[in-house]
């Protein structure tokens, strides 16, 4: 299918994808929850008719609408780039990953930017329970995009509901239903969205924090908490619940990333989990080599949680590429041999047709048939090449969880001195809250990072490797755009934050 | 309901969806034709204010409808997303930012502290409205003079011209197209604007230019529609799906095809007629019969290119590479169940309309600007 792969032009498209793609996540998730939390908090100004909730409204408004344009502005590049950078890949699985993307545009993002204008113009232009009404449905439709758009990627991960059709050499869609009821999809929603809930209320909880810190608009911050630590809270430990599933999942679904994001060269019955590692970097699959200079592990750990089973055997790395009979794991080497049969016999399929050689076509066809499932592999030439790069992935995931288990406690001890009538009174906390904010978005760039680069080399897990997903571009031109849109996004961000901290630091007054 | 339908027809009902949507995003560049006039129109600050926030209430509309037409036509006609986007690539990527600096240029344009300075923003918006538009305009016009790339058996594309779709703005069909929608957006845009703002002074201007952009979009339209006339276009044989040039395509297309040679004429019928209307009489509703008669112009457009046996986008250098509304589009399944969504598009549309009739019952001034802190 693919005569000549240039192996630096894919490296170029896989980084503009990912600087598009990390830049566009700096806004999403914001966008996710802080459209929530305006939702909670005009709808208190509604029931109450206190207009101090009002101003605290608008002001929460007002970032988020700095927030959304940026958003906007980076979303379209990535739907674009599957076209341009990815143009095979559009083919090849366009018929399935193309309809999410259309549902998203027409069911959600029309909602969400319709009704976005109401909630900014429309304070005097339309009655308080429609411009309420409107402001929920700009969550609705932000929330609705996200699912859509993580259905796709959840497909990526975890394709189902297709078939290849040799004829037209691509993939076609065969049952919707299994793609949006796909497990990986809903736990991928589920996980991500609360995250967003959680990022958004750590925004507000850090902006409060800095408030009260400088003594200003102590009213103001105290609400905004309030309303916000109850929502990260609960978001938080929905979060930890989600990913725990989500881990679960992961372990049936795509073993290797799992295996990538615990360093797990060798399985074992039962597997314990690395709480704390130091990655040894000389490490190759199949060496006898230490995977860590130095570790701290909870026995059978990563057995319970990835297999719920306390002597469940958790395949490492080594068992996915070379083999393990003894579980029934096929090696990656057998995969590749057949996978090779299947693209010759493709080649030899659509060679005979055109020839109409009908009877060589269906020889070929009934190669294909046997091993179809392999085709992906059949594009690799070494084994080794299904492992993905495992100490990003595995310090990713520990930053992660690590951050991920510090929010519930924030949230847990603002709650308490809130409660107590005594957060302002503590410095200490106040500034961890404002540095929080930081690392939420730290915590939200880490969990993309284990979620895509621990499925490479697949565009389309076990289907469809980057090499062959990729335009037929040469490596400087894919360069190129690579670095205007770095220095695009560096100037847009830039803006972005000025504006956004010359708006904080006017705070809610200036409304 | 769509199941049963066969996968022909289903392909012919989501051309007219794609067309549809296509139609609706290029009526609604009266907001990036509008940006352009910021330029010539405008006299004092206050006048520029009032422009600025009448097109930033409307421009996420537009950039919806492009977002949805990319992603409509990616779900059904993905082997033209994936050779047009991947085979041209400059001309993609150069509308692209067009539209990534409109997106935060409303928003950020005279928030304090915004790092670019307003005259920085405004010349976003006027790159999106002019050069975006007119890429838009030269990439359509491709749909006629047809692209240099060549599908191998695996329906894989490969650009055979180093300028990978740039070459494209060389030919004088497709400029004439791009500033035929240049002009006509900023004739909507007039119009728009003339219907949604009170200022008499500014609204007297507005009417006189939609009258003079579209006396400017006139050359470009008539060298357009000569060429539909005169040009070879590429015909599909139905019975094995080959491509050749058949001599005066397009008019033959338009004749044999009445309904959609009534469809252009009333378009443009329309679109002067709102312009008539703004200009010589003392009503400011143009932009509703122009609105209208652009979708109606652009449809006939798009259905010449794809229906009656035609390639809609063809392949200069392999003209058996080109591309039909039957070898591109995605399977009957998917077509199937994309139906069924699209069911829910009269609905969307009927919520947005809802929304804005609420929204424009009342027309925009500087006063409420001057009160309204969030004003862009």
């Amino acid at each position: 299918m693919i005569e000549q792969i240039d192996l630096s032009m894919v490296g170029w498209a896989r980084a503009t994808f990912a600087l598009t793609a990390l830049y566009h996540w700096i806004f999403v998730p914001l966008t996710l929850g802080l459209s929530v939390l305006c939702a909670f908090f005009e709808s208190i100004y509604i029931r109450t008719g206190n207009e101090q909730w009002k101003s605290l409204t608008k002001f929460w408004m007002t970032l988020f609408g700095i927030n959304f344009a940026i958003g906007v502005a980076t979303g379209i590049i990535l739907e674009f780039e599957f076209g341009t950078h990815w143009s095979n890949y559009s083919w090849i699985v366009g018929d399935i990953f193309g309809t999410p993307l259309a549902i998203e545009a027409i069911l959600a993002f029309v909602l969400e930017t319709t009704f976005f204008a109401v909630m900014f113009f429309g304070w005097n232009r339309v009655s308080k329970k429609t411009h309420l009404f409107s402001t929920w449905m700009v969550a609705l439709g932000s929330n609705l995009s996200a699912l859509w758009i993580l259905v796709a990627n959840a497909w990526m991960q975890h394709p189902v509901g297709m078939k290849f059709n040799p004829d037209t050499a691509r993939f076609e869609m065969q049952d919707f239903w299994e793609l949006i009821s796909s497990p990986v999809a809903i736990s991928h929603f589920v996980h991500i969205t609360s995250s967003g809930f959680l990022l958004a209320s750590l925004f507000v909880v850090g902006i409060s924090s800095w408030y009260l810190l400088k003594k200003r608009h102590i009213q103001f911050a105290k609400r905004s908490i309030a309303v916000a630590c109850t929502f990260g809270l609960l978001s938080s430990l929905f979060v930890a619940f989600t990913g725990d599933e989500h881990g679960y999942v992961t372990a049936r679904t795509q073993p290797m990333k799992l295996a990538a994001m615990e360093a797990l060269y060798e399985g074992k019955t039962p597997t314990g989990l690395i709480a704390i590692g130091l990655i040894n970097p000389n490490k190759k699959p199949g060496d006898d080599q230490d995977a860590f200079s130095f570790k701290v592990e909870i026995p059978g750990m990563l057995s319970v949680l990835a297999k719920r089973d306390f002597d469940g055997f958790v395949p490492g790395i080594n068992d996915l590429v070379y083999g393990n009979a003894e579980q029934g794991l096929m090696s990656t080497e057998e995969k590749i041999r057949r996978g090779k049969l299947a693209v010759a016999s493709l080649g030899d399929y659509k060679k005979a047709k055109k020839n109409g050689e009908h009877l060589v076509a269906n020889n070929a066809l009934s190669v294909f048939d046997q091993h179809r499932d392999y085709l992906g592999y059949g594009y690799l030439n070494s084994p080794e090449e299904v492992v993905p790069p495992v100490a990003l992935t595995f310090y990713a995931f520990r930053i992660m969880v690590g951050l991920g288990t510090f929010f519930i406690l924030l949230f847990l001890v603002y709650g308490y001195l809130m409660e107590k009538k005594q957060l302002e009174n503590k410095p200490m906390i106040l500034r961890l809250g404002v540095l929080s904010l930081f690392l939420g978005y730290i915590a939200q760039q880490t969990g993309w990072i284990v979620t895509e680069v621990g499925r490479q080399p697949w565009a389309i897990q076990d289907m469809l490797p980057v090499t062959v997903a990729r335009s037929n571009l040469d490596s400087g031109t894919v360069a190129v755009t690579f670095f205007l849109f770095l220095a695009l996004f560096t100037v847009l961000l830039i803006a972005e934050l000025k504006i956004m901290t010359k708006q904080i630091s006017i705070g809610p007054e200036g409304e | 309901m769509f199941g049963s339908l066969d996968w022909s027809t289903l392909q012919q009902l989501w051309w007219f969806i794609v067309s549809l949507v296509g139609s609706l995003f290029v009526f609604l560049t009266f907001v990036q034709g509008g940006q352009t006039l910021l330029l010539t129109i405008t006299g004092d600050e206050d006048e520029k204010t009032l422009i600025v926030n009448s097109l930033g209430r409307k421009w996420e509309l537009t950039f919806t409808s492009l977002v949805v037409f990319g992603g409509a036509l990616f779900a059904s006609f993905p082997l033209f997303y994936a050779s047009s986007f991947g085979g041209a690539y400059w001309v993609w990527i150069a509308i692209l930012f067009a539209f990534i600096i409109q997106a935060v240029s409303y928003e950020y344009r005279r928030k304090p502290n915004n790092f670019l300075g307003q005259k920085t923003y405004e010349a976003f918006m006027f790159i999106n409205g002019s050069v975006g538009v007119l890429l838009i305009g030269v990439a359509i016009g491709t749909f006629f003079t047809g692209s240099n790339f060549t599908l191998n058996d695996y329906n894989l594309v490969q650009w055979t011209h180093p300028l990978r779709g740039l070459e494209a703005a060389f030919s004088l069909f497709n400029l004439s197209f791009g500033l035929f929608l240049v002009f006509l957006a900023r004739t909507l845009g007039a119009l728009y604007l003339a219907n949604n703002l009170e200022h008499e002074n500014l609204v007297a201007k507005l009417k006189a230019s939609s009258f003079n952009n579209l006396l400017c979009a006139l050359p470009f339209l008539l060298y357009v529609l000569i060429s539909f006339v005169l040009m070879d276009g590429y015909a599909v044989n139905p019975a094995d799906g080959t491509v050749v040039m058949e001599a005066n395509k397009y008019l033959n297309n338009l004749l044999q095809m009445p309904l959609n040679l009534f469809l252009l004429l009333v378009g443009l019928v329309l679109v002067v007629l709102g312009v008539m209307l703004n200009r010589f009489t003392a009503s400011v509703r143009g932009i509703w019969p122009a609105g209208l008669g652009t979708v109606l112009t652009c449809l006939a457009i798009f259905f010449l290119a794809g229906y009656n046996n035609t390639a809609f986008y063809p392949s200069k250098v392999d003209l058996n590479s080109s591309l039909t509304i039957y070898n591109a589009s995605s399977s009957h399944y998917t077509l199937t169940m994309m139906s069924y969504v699209a069911l829910t598009v009269p609905f969307v549309l009927a919520y947005v309309s809802w929304v804005w009739r609420q929204m424009d019952s009342k027309k925009l001034t500087i006063e409420e600007l001057a009160a309204d802190k969030k004003s862009y």
